[in-house]
């Protein structure tokens, strides 16, 4: 049990409350979970909430955050999410400096990567990119020999394939 | 009927069968105690002297009683010194309500006098907690928090109401308490491997904690010693399941535990742990505890399972019906020479005494075992006496050693024992306590006195903070940082002060014969033992060490 797993994504359904949110946070806190990311959305029932955190650790530690976070009582469900049948999506914004000879070359990584260029200065540029967490850590290299000014990334969401679904 | 937010709250405890309470009033509150006041004849309302004895009230009246405790404070600081009371309750697995008042809520958020968010602090030490601001939603937040206490692993909940829902009015009708959450019973393959693999077994150790008291699995527990003849060793919490002349019991385990107990885990072949968590106060060290046994664990709490110590069969099951499932399966067996091994280990004391004291630690708990009878409640503080009093006494009965086990919350001894008798009028309440912790809440005499309680405290006196003196001598070159505080206090003329009757001891004779007088007394009896500051609770494993590190004399 002690053995390191993968990043795991893990998706936990939330009455939609207020305090709910500081609850689950506060919970990783304390217990000292080490978690990668967290983002909360709506799901299509008004009542629940969706928390999608990805987590790097052992596969105790994993153990843990599951059966901690299973008592709160405000979680309804919780379940990390099958890598080959679930579908995981990210937003990265990026600012990079960049004047009237970089444009063309950077335009051109963006275009590969199917990102967009949504603001565009004299001397700056921003990216906006959505795809999987891994496609956005490849842009990143990418662009790494350019002056970045600022990145931002939302975090995943995730979803399972098919028809089995775990919303309410 | 149509009623206001108060009278609802009382409507729903009666309900769930609550007639004692525990509280402090003030401000925010007056509308809850305006409705105790007219509710007397049927809610007994016991006022503490601080809100924290209080709540260690509702504990130990839960914890003695298996009833839900209930206890009420104002907003505020009224709330905020309920923290260590839910903590306590917390960390030991205790169902608990807690009452709290809050601001009107037009003054939410505003730093209004005496406001607190205490369901932001109380948050990591309850199962859950409620902030009821709307009169629509209280009598469901009520209904839940008895579920919520009562269901699973137990422990306290917290419910904070502002003023104006305690005063709005609401349409109501009687209802019943809401169905308790369904517990997890272990699946047959399950139980069939744990009987395979307990037949099998040459060197098979129990080892049980609070859970068993709280699933109430005694008898079965026993009988299962019975019939497979295996030796068994409890945590702190689980004191009183097994006989203390029960052959098969190797007595308390961990740092403290009988050199017995700590053996026979180490020896074992087969661990079958039964509503316990490993705590680091047992598994000293999690890597090597029991490292010759394949370890089974039992507990209706999943995310205990292979917590601190990993194990090779996990169950999620509340303990009564596993045993129940399991008792059929298990084969009779004889583990003669095992047994026997593990029962000569037990005739090892670790009552190593100070050589110039005239009164023994032991023998104040053996002459207060030997002078009450097997229904008297003990009750402790924590520090040395604490272990002193685990270790000595020949516990006999479920529900009756009442300590903080998981926080080890010093002060806790006189709220509890006064808990303890409120929900235990017919029994004895006898109350440890060391001058260290007794100095924490000792104020909690004027409760005592005015509820008539017949609790003894008896002192064990040693003029430092033993506990920690003890690690300061044995490991930090007796630097002895803050545990000698040259105190004054006469406990005997502060009991009188008090209105309590007030006693000193310094022999085994002398303990004897005031402690005889305590028995005759109505009122709360204090007895100040003069005990040396050297004695020192033993055996003893250091932390993070294993049973070769044990020291005994």
């Amino acid at each position: 049990m002690d053995k390191i797993v993968n990043r795991e994504v893990i998706s936990i359904l939330v009455d939609n409350r207020y305090n709910v949110l500081s609850r689950v946070v506060s919970l990783f806190g304390r217990r000292g979970f080490n978690i990668e990311s967290l983002t909360v959305s709506a799901t299509n029932n008004p009542d629940i909430s969706r928390v999608t955190v990805v987590f790097n650790g052992t596969e105790q530690a994993l153990h843990q955050i599951i059966t901690q976070t299973e008592k709160l009582e405000v979680v309804r469900d919780i379940f990390t999410l099958d890598i080959e049948n679930s579908l995981y999506r990210e937003l990265l914004l990026a600012k990079i400096e960049c004047d009237k000879h970089d444009r063309s070359a950077l335009k051109e990584i963006v275009d590969i990567y199917r990102g967009k260029i949504v603001d565009l200065h004299k001397d700056s540029i921003i990216v906006e990119l959505t795809g999987p967490p891994e496609k956005l850590d490849a842009f990143m290299e990418m662009i790494n020999c350019y002056n970045i000014v600022e990145i931002c990334r939302t975090g995943i969401t995730g979803i399972s394939r098919g028809v089995t679904t775990k919303d309410i | 009927m149509r009623i206001n937010g108060s009278q609802l709250l009382a409507e729903v405890l009666l309900e769930h069968g609550v007639d004692t309470v525990f509280g402090y009033p003030g401000g925010a509150a007056l509308n809850l105690y305006d409705v105790l006041y007219q509710y007397s004849d049927k809610i007994k309302h016991v006022m503490a002297a601080h809100e924290q004895g209080a709540a260690h009230a509702a504990d130990g009246y839960s914890r003695t009683t298996g009833k839900t405790g209930v206890v009420f404070a104002t907003s505020g600081p009224g709330a905020t010194n309920l923290v260590t009371g839910l903590a306590t309750a917390f960390m030991d697995s205790i169902p608990m309500i807690a009452i709290t008042a809050n601001v009107p809520d037009s003054l939410i958020g505003r730093d209004a006098f005496q406001e607190i968010s205490i369901t932001s602090v109380t948050m990591p030490i309850t199962k859950h907690n409620y902030f009821v601001n709307r009169i629509e939603d209280l009598e469901d937040a009520l209904r839940n928090a008895f579920r919520i206490a009562n269901s699973g692993r137990k422990g306290p909940v917290l419910i904070d109401i502002t003023k104006d829902v305690t005063a709005a009015m609401i349409d109501y009708k009687k209802g019943e308490p809401l169905p308790l959450d369904k517990n997890p019973v272990a699946s047959d393959e399950d139980v069939q491997k744990i009987a395979d693999m307990i037949n099998q077994a040459e060197r098979p150790v129990i080892y049980f904690g609070g859970g068993v008291v709280a699933s109430d699995a005694g008898d079965e527990l026993n009988e299962l010693l019975e019939i497979a003849d295996i030796p068994a060793t409890y945590t702190l919490m689980a004191a009183g399941i097994l006989g203390y002349d029960n052959p098969r019991n190797l007595g308390l385990i961990g740092m403290h535990g009988s050199i017995a107990s700590n053996r026979a885990v180490d020896r074992a072949d087969l661990l079958i742990s039964l509503g316990c968590r490993f705590s680091d106060r047992v598994a000293l060290n999690p890597k090597k505890f029991a490292k010759k046994a394949k370890k089974i664990q039992v507990d209706i709490d999943r995310s205990e399972l292979n917590k601190n110590v990993l194990v090779d069969v996990s169950v999620v099951s509340d303990v009564k019906p596993f045993l129940q499932k399991l008792l059929p399966l298990i084969e009779k067996k004889e583990h003669r020479e095992w047994v026997m091994q593990a029962t000569e280990w037990k005739n090892k004391s670790g009552d190593v005494k100070c050589q110039e004291a005239e009164l023994h630690p032991s023998e104040i708990v053996t002459a207060v075992c030997d002078l009450t009878d097997k229904d008297t409640i003990y009750v402790t503080d924590v520090g040395q006496h604490q272990m002193w009093t685990a270790q000595y006494l020949k516990h006999e009965r479920t529900r009756k050693f009442v300590t903080s086990g998981g926080l080890g919350t010093m002060g806790f001894g006189y709220g509890a024992a006064i808990g303890a008798q409120i929900g235990n009028p017919d029994k004895r309440v006898i109350h440890f306590t060391g001058d260290g912790s007794f100095h924490m809440n000792l104020n909690e005499a004027c409760t005592a006195v005015s509820q008539e309680l017949p609790i003894i405290t008896v002192i064990m006196n040693n003029r430092v903070l033993g506990m920690v003196y003890q690690w300061q001598t044995i490991f930090y070159g007796k630097r002895y940082s803050s545990t000698t505080p040259e105190r004054k206090t006469d406990f005997p003329k502060l009991a009188e002060a008090f209105g309590a009757k007030g006693f000193s001891a310094s022999s085994p004779a002398e303990f004897e014969e005031v402690f005889k007088k305590a028995l005759q007394e109505k009122g709360p009896v204090w007895i100040d033992c003069a005990i040396a500051k050297e004695e020192r609770v033993l055996p003893m494993i250091p932390g993070g060490g294993t049973v070769e590190d044990m020291i005994i004399g």
